[in-house]
């Protein structure tokens, strides 16, 4: 996740929604009334929404799975709302919800689909059929040659994104690409997709009907209400500290300040020193090192730096006991790059309400306090609050 | 015993005997080749309406109900009534068998595409595959396995009906039915329709056996059931 200081909308507009509008046949209610939305280059644009307002319809009418009954699509600036829809299909990465592999054609083969229909060579097809499954983590040797029927469900969602990604499009779009996957595979996927996506910088649209999940995959949230009228485009911080109007804030529903905690993450965070020592090391340092820090807890480290217990002043002092049996057992631990929301529920399970944050080998980076998250939110409010007198002040 | 033993002899001493109307081989080759050639023709034109109706309702029921009273035809009659129009020999049987042949073929055709899972077609659209490359690459591959299953259904009742041939004047196996059922209570009259029916029945499993093993190495590994 990229929530980082550049707005998405200083970057130029990948795809234009000019008044687009869908009237079913026998209907006098359009499904989308007269939508303009602009993508930006390398965002990720997620439309959200309760069901039935339109959001898939909205996401069908820009790769013209649906035809629009009216305004304009642009694509860097080329009207392609007349252009042959296969052709323009074949320019935009397309990931359903039933991901729709083709059960008769091995992954390589759906891998390459659109590769081979644009006429590429064969060499070229398999090394990128190979990159593909290399970057959605399915090693190519094993995986190549089977067919779907092989797959489980998470192995065959990251077919469908490498699928997808096959010709190398510049967008992508989603419906509710992780919609039917259990929660934990589907945490790891959304994580996955995020570090794909911090990669590959491509323009994506991608809709759901989860708040979470577009707070989580976006960097930009459109929330639709009925015929798809956006009722606020924003980024996630913005809207989760300021939404538009009731609707919004029913839809984001309660809350909103924990769930601002999920666009944070730990490694942005000023750690804390921390008092710690070897637990090899002798009592008397860390009787010093606790009488140098305003800290009431010191970690002991076992010999590869992982934090294993927790000790008090008076635990150094009270038996001869190794340091490895004194104190608390350290049980909150969370990884750089978990979010506050992660690190949060680590803490309240912690007796001392620290969390120690560890890298790839479990060894100690530094440490997070409740303190630090209430310094964290406050700081939210308080440039949210600037932000919306700004957006007065532009109006007025 | 007697019986037996009598109709394996015959089998034994007619089994090759060329410009003999008794040649086991040489009936039995007419009839093989004939039902391959109704096979043929009759998949083409199923197939092809079947993809063509698939998805217009009205067409569909009254291409289904059109194919469904052609096999309730009687046989003999129906050979009969095409003797006027195209004379006698092989025409009338042939396009008699084609007849009979259509139905499961396309009623098979249809069920199979309209079992594709419509997910499988809707990212095949999406990928930017035209519509003949949704069918050619997609849709009939996967309804293979049930178009497969007409075809053979279609072959063991081309097979059966064809022993009829012989009365409008065309060769096979039929004919030793036929023979043998007009000199009822002379020597070999039971020996001949014994060694017609033998035969069609072998010739359908036979044939039934080649289609299957045509079926499993046409089919993609991936949907093999």
């Amino acid at each position: 996740m990229n929530h980082a200081t550049t707005d998405p909308t200083d970057r130029e507009v990948m795809i234009h929604l000019d008044q687009v509008e869908k009237v079913y046949p026998g209907t006098d209610i359009p499904a989308v009334d007269k939508l303009s939305l602009d993508v930006h280059k390398g965002e990720v644009l997620v439309l959200v929404g309760p069901s039935g307002c339109g959001k898939s319809t909205t996401l069908r009418l820009i790769n013209r799975m649906i035809e629009p009954t009216g305004g304009r699509i642009l694509f860097g600036g080329e009207d392609v709302t007349d252009v042959n829809p296969d052709e323009l299909r074949r320019r935009i990465g397309y990931v359903i919800q039933q991901i729709g592999l083709f059960p008769h054609r091995t992954i390589a083969q759906n891998i390459g689909t659109v590769p081979r229909m644009l006429g590429w060579e064969k060499n070229k097809i398999q090394s990128r059929v190979d990159e593909l499954l290399d970057m959605v983590g399915l090693e190519p040797k094993i995986f190549r040659d089977r067919y779907p029927k092989e797959l489980s469900g998470g192995q065959a969602q990251r077919v469908g994104v490498a699928r997808a990604l096959g010709a190398d499009p510049e967008v992508l779009l989603m419906d509710e690409p992780f919609g039917a996957i259990d929660p934990i595979t589907r945490d790891r996927l959304q994580n996955e997709f995020l570090r794909l996506q911090a990669e590959l910088q491509k323009t994506i649209v991608f809709v759901t009907h989860d708040i979470d999940e577009a707070i989580k995959m976006g960097d930009r949230i459109a929330i639709l209400g009925e015929r798809s009228a956006v009722a606020q485009i924003d980024t996630p911080e913005r809207i989760l500290a300021l939404p538009a109007n009731d609707f919004v804030d029913d839809f984001i529903g309660a809350g909103s300040t924990l769930k601002g905690l999920n666009l944070s993450r730990v490694r942005d965070l000023e750690l804390r020193a921390f008092p710690t020592i070897r637990h090899t090391d002798g009592r008397d340092v860390g009787l010093k090192a606790l009488t140098g820090s305003d800290q009431p807890w010191l970690l002991v480290l076992d010999d590869d730096d992982r934090p294993t217990r927790w000790v008090r002043r008076e635990d150094l002092n009270r038996t001869d006991a190794p340091l490895l049996e004194l104190g608390q057992h350290v049980r909150a631990k969370t990884e750089a790059n978990a979010t506050l929301h992660d690190a949060l529920e680590q803490m309240v399970t912690s007796s001392t309400g620290n969390c120690c944050v560890i890298d790839a080998h479990g060894k100690i980076i530094g440490v997070v306090g409740i303190d630090t998250l209430t310094e964290v939110i406050d700081r939210m409010q308080s440039e949210a609050k600037i932000h919306n007198a700004e957006v007065e002040a532009s109006h007025r | 015993m007697d019986g037996i033993s009598s109709f394996f002899e015959f089998v034994k001493d007619n089994w090759n005997i060329p410009n003999s109307d008794d040649d086991i081989l040489g009936h039995g080759w007419t009839h093989l080749k004939l039902t391959l050639m109704v096979l043929l023709v009759v998949s083409a034109i199923s197939i092809s309406l079947g993809v063509y109706v698939q998805n217009k309702p009205k067409l569909k029921q009254a291409s289904i109900s059109t194919a469904s009273i052609f096999l309730t035809l009687p046989s003999l009659a129906l050979f009969g009534l095409f003797i006027p129009l195209v004379g006698t020999g092989f025409w009338p049987v042939f396009i008699a068998l084609c007849m009979y042949g259509i139905l499961p073929i396309l009623r098979n055709t249809i069920t199979g595409l309209d079992e594709v899972n419509p997910a499988v077609v809707e990212s095949a659209k999406g990928m930017g595959m035209t519509q003949l490359r949704q069918l050619t690459d997609v849709r009939i591959p996967l309804a293979w396995p049930v178009i497969m299953a007409g075809i053979r259904v279609s072959a063991q009742l081309v097979i059966g009906i064809a022993a009829i041939a012989p009365l409008v004047g065309y060769g096979g196996l039929g004919r030793f039915i036929q023979r043998g059922l007009t000199s009822l209570g002379l020597p070999n009259s039971l020996e001949r329709v014994w060694t017609g029916t033998v035969f069609v029945v072998l010739l359908a499993l036979v044939l039934d056996l080649i289609l299957g093993r045509f079926e499993y190495l046409t089919t993609s590994k991936g949907i093999r059931r």
